[in-house]
Order: C-alpha cells, then structure tokens, then sequence
C-alpha cells in the first residue's frame, strides 16, 4: 500500500465487507455500519458535507461500544484508525473535493497535457462518451461536464499526456 | 443448592439481588427502569436490541443488562453519559430504518418504540439513509404483517417458535437485509400460521396488527334493512377497560352494554349463553362417548387456532375432536334459526357481530361449514381492541357510562359461561354438567380448582358416580403438542382433555389489548383477567349451564335435547385435514 490508494477508499472497501457479514441481529452492526458505509461513499462521490467526519466518529465509536459480538465491535476499526492517521485525506475529499491519491472517479479531474499531446486521436476514438474533442496533430481537450473519468483515455495516450 | 445473594451497586444504590437475576431484574429491586425493547420476560431474552446498555466499571464495552447476570461487587451505571450518548445512537439508528408515519399507525399511543423517542426527547434524525421497503402482506383473514414497522426485534419469532412451537416465522437474509418472512415469503394465509395472533401481542410496534373489520360494522349499523345482533366473548369484558385506562382485570360487563347499545345495535347478548349452549351439547357429547368408550380421550373444540393446528398437525386424530363449534359460531346459529323464527325476524336481514378476544375467530366465521341454509352462522368478528376503537369512534365517554344489562332472553348467562376466557374454564363448566348429568345428584362443590391456575399442563382425576375420569388441561401450542405427541403415541390415559390455543386461554388471546413488555414483566396479566372471570362466577346466582332458564326453554321449544337431530345439524360441525403449506 503506497499513496496511491485512497484511505477513505480502503475504510470504504473494509465497511463494505462487514456490512455484507454481519449477521444482522444487533442494530449498531446491522444498521449503523450500513449508514457508516453510506458517509464514506458519499465522501468518496464527492458530496461529503461539513459535519460528516464528527457523524462517522460518534458512530463508529458508539457501535464499538454497543454491537453485541466482535464483528460490529471491530468493525468501525479501519474507520477510526485512518481518521486517526490521514483525517487530512478526509478533509481534502469533503472540503477540497479532492481525492489526492486519486482513485476516487468522482473527485478526479483528468486533464490532457497541451506540451505532451501529439494530438494523434487515439484518446478521441477511444472515449466512451465523447468527451474529447480536438484537430488532428493539434493538442486535444476533455470536457469535464461530459466526461465519466473512467481512465480509458489515460491507458491509450502513446505519450502519457493525460494525467488525473 | 442453595442460591446466594450478591451485593451490588446500581447507579449508587446498594442492591442485594440474588444470583440467578439480571441486571434488569436486580436495577428493578430498586426501582430503576433500564428502557428494552427486545426484551419479553420469558419468551426472547436475547439482548440484539442493544437499548438495555449499561455500564459495568472495569468492563470493556457495555453490558446488556436484560441477559447479564449479576456478580459480587459489580457497579454499574445505567444512565452515565456514555451510556446515554449510544442509546440515542442506537435509538436514531433504529428509527433512520423505521416507516415513521405515526400518525396513521394502529399502534401510536401503545408503541414501546415511540415511548422510547419520547423518553429520550428524539428531535430529528441524525443518521438517515437507504430505508427498507417491504410490501404489506394482508392476505390473511386475521394477520395484517407490514415490515415497513418492523424493528427486527425477533419477539413475534420467539413467541411463534419457542411459545406456540409453530414457527411460522423467521428471520431471513442477514445485515441490512434481514427481515422476517415465512416460507418462501409467501403470505400468512398459505403457511403452517394458525391465527393465534400470540405475535401481534409480542410485537412492540405496528408491525403486526388484527385485519380490521371495523367498518364492515359501521355500514350495517348504518344499514336499516339488517338486524345486527353483537355477542360479546366472556375475556372481552375484563380486559375492555384497559383501553380506557381502568386497571387490568377490571369487569366493565354493564359498561360495555351500555356502549354497545350506544353504538346501535339491535340487540346485545352474550357469548356466554352460547357457551352454555357448548357445553350443554358437548357435556352430553362426552358422556355418550364415555360410555360407549369411543374416541376417547374426547378434546374441547372452542378454540379455532387450536381447532386449524390439529387439522394441519395431527389430520390422523381429528376424530378426537369434539364435534361442537365454537360457543359463538352455536350462538350465531341459534340468532339465525330459533330467534328469528320466534320473534319473526328474516333469518337473512339478521347480521351477527362478534366481539372476540380472538383473532383466529375471524378466520373461523369464514369457514363455510360453519354455516346453515347458505348463510354464515357469524357475520363479521371485530376484537377488544377493534370495539375500544370503535367506542372511541362513537364519541363515547366510556368510563363515564352508567351499566346496563345485556339483552334478554338470550342475554342471561350462568357462570359456567362466563370461565370460558380462561385456561380451565371449559372444562371446570363441562364438569359441573357431566358430573350431575352422570350421577343424577346436585354437586357439593362446584369449584374445580385443580383445572385453575397458570400451570401449562394440568391433569385431575375425578370421581364421578363410582366412574374415574382423567382430565387434562393444556393451553400455548407447544402444551398442546406434548398432549397430542401422547395421544399419537397410545399413552393417553385420560378420558377428557381440554386445550386452548393461547397460553392462559382467551384472557390472552391475540385480540385482546396489547401490553408493553413493562407491564408484563411487572404484572400478571393473565391472572388479573382470570380472576376477574372467576368472580364473575362466583357471585352468579345459576353457575351450572343446564340450570340455565334459557338453556332449558331453547331445548324445550326447539332442540328438544342435547345431541338430538336439530342441534346436530345447527350446532356441531366437522373437520377438515388441511396441509400446512398450500404454496
């Protein structure tokens, strides 16, 4: 794990897991991970709102406490500890609509390089929506109102131009 | 062993609590009220709820006080700040998946989950998101289940499997997804569910509710060309009051005619002359089977949740059941034949109205055979509960009213009627009559008490005339399935058995007023209302149904006598095998 991954992501995929594991009996696991899972991904979709970071510890901490097993006791853990070490990743997310490790499709914002661009096209073809437009041999442009930042753009340019 | 007494303190109060307590039970001790809402004394002890939290020092995490039981030296505080902070936690988390809509609910006003968010002052919602959406099963004739309402609280499941040993419910999937459901999810209607409405009484929300029958009877009180009779089930008018506020157990017999009579009927009379009418049929029933030694043991058929669980458990032992209908289906039959013809009223324009403890009674007076000449013997069944709306509803100052008297002839009751509503009561009455009717001589002491009591199952044995007859009482379907295990097994040796589908008889049923999970761990509800009924016959002046004026002038002029061709066909019935699941 390196600063390429995104620690609201990883707290994202470790609630995603205990909400498809718990058994659903006690209400801090069964519902209070599902609305802890619900934050993180409106965090990650780049609609975090002020607030949202003190509703996620009040919650995390009270389902520690009150879940009836180890599961819901351990579950808000990777929640806790990356609020903990990387709260500045929460905070660039909701206050900065930023994902800095950039794995978060919502929040990043691929842009084409002018010096690199050799304008070849190929990004233009392989678009999946149409948002590139630009002349042959002339640098091209994403429109981010159209744009789906699925990447696709990024793995074709021949000259590593596009870049989130 | 002997069971030693531990010392404890609770939110700074000594406690001295016996070792075998919760810490709920021990924080009673000294008047603490820990909130639950999962918790049901004796049926789900479970602690998912999580609303019981309290903390222990030295603990790591909260302890669940309605599960945990006491040890020396504990300290607990069962409202510290952090304890408060996760129940609201818990609570808001429970209400961001709840249908809120109070406002149309059957339940406001009796909702443990509402009490809760008014105790702890719940202003908005904090933690809102997905909501689970469910549609509302209303197929079944008795059970409305809406799990819109549904709190996964899992008392409906426990009282269902563990009380009643059916378990026509359970919980399905797992996380968020968990809901309760039947088989295959298919409605109540098509499962092994007997009606008994046990869970509706478990339920602490709106989740489960009787189907509502109340404005079918609007419309025919309304209706000038119908002629619409109530009879009222002996448990209702011990427990009416309650809906009023009057304490448990309280006999508003008169206020309840007067209410009824405000609210329009015709006439008003009282289930328990059709209960008298049972027992005059079944009495005899029994002694000609008795002395023909034939299908012994003979069991009571009043009860129609009971009545549809032998006919999908034990198809092979119907034969067993006595051929009497229930008391208000006799009843119905009764108003609509020799009633009418005597006071000249059209059997057809004559509408029945029952007001029953019981919600399997509503599925009952659908049953076509309970019928004569194509017409329902029993028109529409409305519970305690219903009748206490509809009271309401009629603008009527219940606790106000002055007492009446239920309608005469068929308004006068003996006291043998009147037990009908508790566990024991059909067989106390129908001993009184089979004894005198077996000896030819007048009981000394008409009190059975042996069939009294809250015991599960109770067995007597009786010396009528020389003859010894076993008895045995059972009521809650899980009593009822260790009698028929031992039928079925050929080690009955007992002549007469009397079961009643709920646990403590009709007083209980699934129709009366729902009581908190408070009430029931503090008050003996069932003992309350049964006393009640208890005093009622103990100061009737006729407690013996063959002593009945009523009784003797309706076989006089029309049934002739118990068993005879007539009352064959108008008040005894037959049985269907029927498969539990018809998906």
């Amino acid at each position: 794990m390196d600063d390429s991954k995104c620690m609201v992501n990883i707290a994202k995929f470790y609630l995603e897991f205990t909400v498809d594991e718990s058994c659903g009996k006690c209400t801090p696991c069964r519902i209070g991970t599902k609305r802890m899972q619900e934050i993180l991904q409106k965090i990650c979709d780049g609609k975090g709102e002020k607030g949202d970071l003190e509703k996620l510890e009040q919650l995390a901490n009270n389902i520690k406490r009150a879940s009836l097993c180890g599961l819901g006791q351990t579950a808000p853990n990777p929640v806790l500890s990356t609020l903990k070490y990387f709260k500045d990743e929460y905070t660039a997310h909701i206050r900065d609509k930023l994902c800095p490790a950039g794995e978060c499709k919502a929040l990043a914002n691929i842009k084409i390089d002018p010096t690199k661009c050799k304008g070849c096209g190929l990004c233009k073809k392989n678009c999946p929506v149409g948002a590139i437009s630009g002349e042959i041999k002339q640098p091209h442009k994403i429109d981010p109102d159209v744009c789906i930042k699925c990447g696709l753009c990024m793995t074709k340019c021949p000259f590593k131009a596009i870049n989130k | 062993m002997e069971e030693k007494t531990v010392n404890l303190t609770i939110d700074g109060t000594k406690v001295k609590a016996n070792e075998k307590m919760t810490i709920l039970e021990a924080a009673k001790l000294v008047g603490i009220d820990i909130p639950t809402l999962c918790f049901l004394k004796d049926v789900n002890e479970v602690g998912d709820c999580r609303m019981c939290i309290v903390e222990v020092e030295g603990k790591k995490g909260f302890a669940t006080s309605c599960i945990q039981k006491v040890e020396e030296g504990m300290v607990i505080h069962t409202h510290s700040p952090a304890v408060l902070e996760a129940r609201r936690v818990v609570l808001d988390l429970i209400l961001s998946n709840h249908h809120k809509d109070c406002l149309t609910c059957s339940r406001s006003g009796n909702c443990e989950l509402q009490n809760l968010a008014i105790k702890f002052n719940v202003q908005n919602i904090e933690y809102t998101g997905e909501q689970s959406e469910h549609l509302i099963d209303d197929l079944s004739p008795s059970i409305v289940r809406d799990f819109n309402k549904c709190i996964l609280c899992r008392r409906c499941i426990a009282t269902c499997k563990n009380v009643q040993k059916i378990g026509a419910i359970d919980c399905i999937n797992r996380g968020f997804e968990s809901c309760i459901s039947t088989v295959g999810n298919n409605s109540l209607r098509d499962v092994n569910c007997t009606n008994c409405g046990q869970c509706i009484e478990a339920c602490p929300t709106g989740a489960l509710r009787e189907k509502d029958n109340t404005d079918e009877v609007w419309n025919v009180l309304k209706d000038d060309k119908k002629y619409v009779i109530v009879q009222t089930a002996p448990a209702v008018r011990v427990a009416l009051g309650e809906e009023f506020g009057l304490p448990i157990g309280t006999n508003v017999t008169g206020k309840m005619v007067t209410a009824l009579k405000k609210l329009g009927f015709d006439k008003v009379f009282d289930t328990n002359t059709g209960a008298d009418l049972t027992i005059m049929e079944e009495a005899n029933e029994f002694v000609e089977r008795l002395k023909a030694n034939r299908d012994l043991p003979m069991i009571t058929s009043c009860s129609p949740g009971w009545v549809k669980y032998i006919e999908m458990n034990y198809p092979e032992n119907l034969k067993h059941l006595s051929t009497c209908k229930s008391p208000h289906e006799m009843f119905g039959a009764i108003l609509k034949s020799y009633y009418a013809q005597k006071n000249g009223i059209d059997p057809k324009s004559i509408c029945v109205v029952s007001v029953m403890p019981c919600i399997a009674k509503k599925y009952e007076a659908k049953r076509e055979e309970l019928s004569n000449n194509g017409m329902p013997d029993v028109d529409i069944v409305v519970t305690t509960r219903e009748l206490a709306r509809m009271i309401k509803q009629g603008n009527i100052e219940f606790v106000e009213l002055d007492d009446s008297k239920f309608d005469i002839p068929m308004g006068e009751a003996t006291g043998a009627g009147a037990i009908f509503g508790t566990t024991g009561g059909v067989m106390e009455a129908a001993l009184r009559t089979v004894c005198e009717t077996l000896t030819g001589k007048e009981l000394g002491k008409i009190e059975f008490e042996s069939v009294r009591g809250e015991e599960s199952i109770k067995r007597t044995t009786i010396e009528i005339g020389g003859n010894k007859i076993k008895a045995v009482v059972a009521h809650g379907l899980a009593n009822a399935q260790k009698i028929m295990e031992e039928i079925k097994a050929g080690e009955a040796d007992y002549q007469f058995v009397e079961i009643m589908a709920c646990p403590g008889g009709c007083v209980m049923g699934g129709g009366q007023p729902i009581k908190s999970s408070k009430t029931r761990m503090n008050i003996d509800v069932r003992k309350k209302r049964a006393e009640a009924l208890y005093t009622i016959d103990g100061r009737s002046i006729i407690r013996k149904s063959h002593e009945s004026p009523v009784m003797i002038q309706l076989y006089k002029e029309y049934l002739e006598k118990p068993g005879s061709h007539k009352a064959h066909e108008l008040l005894h019935t037959h049985y269907i095998p029927r498969v539990k699941y018809n998906i």
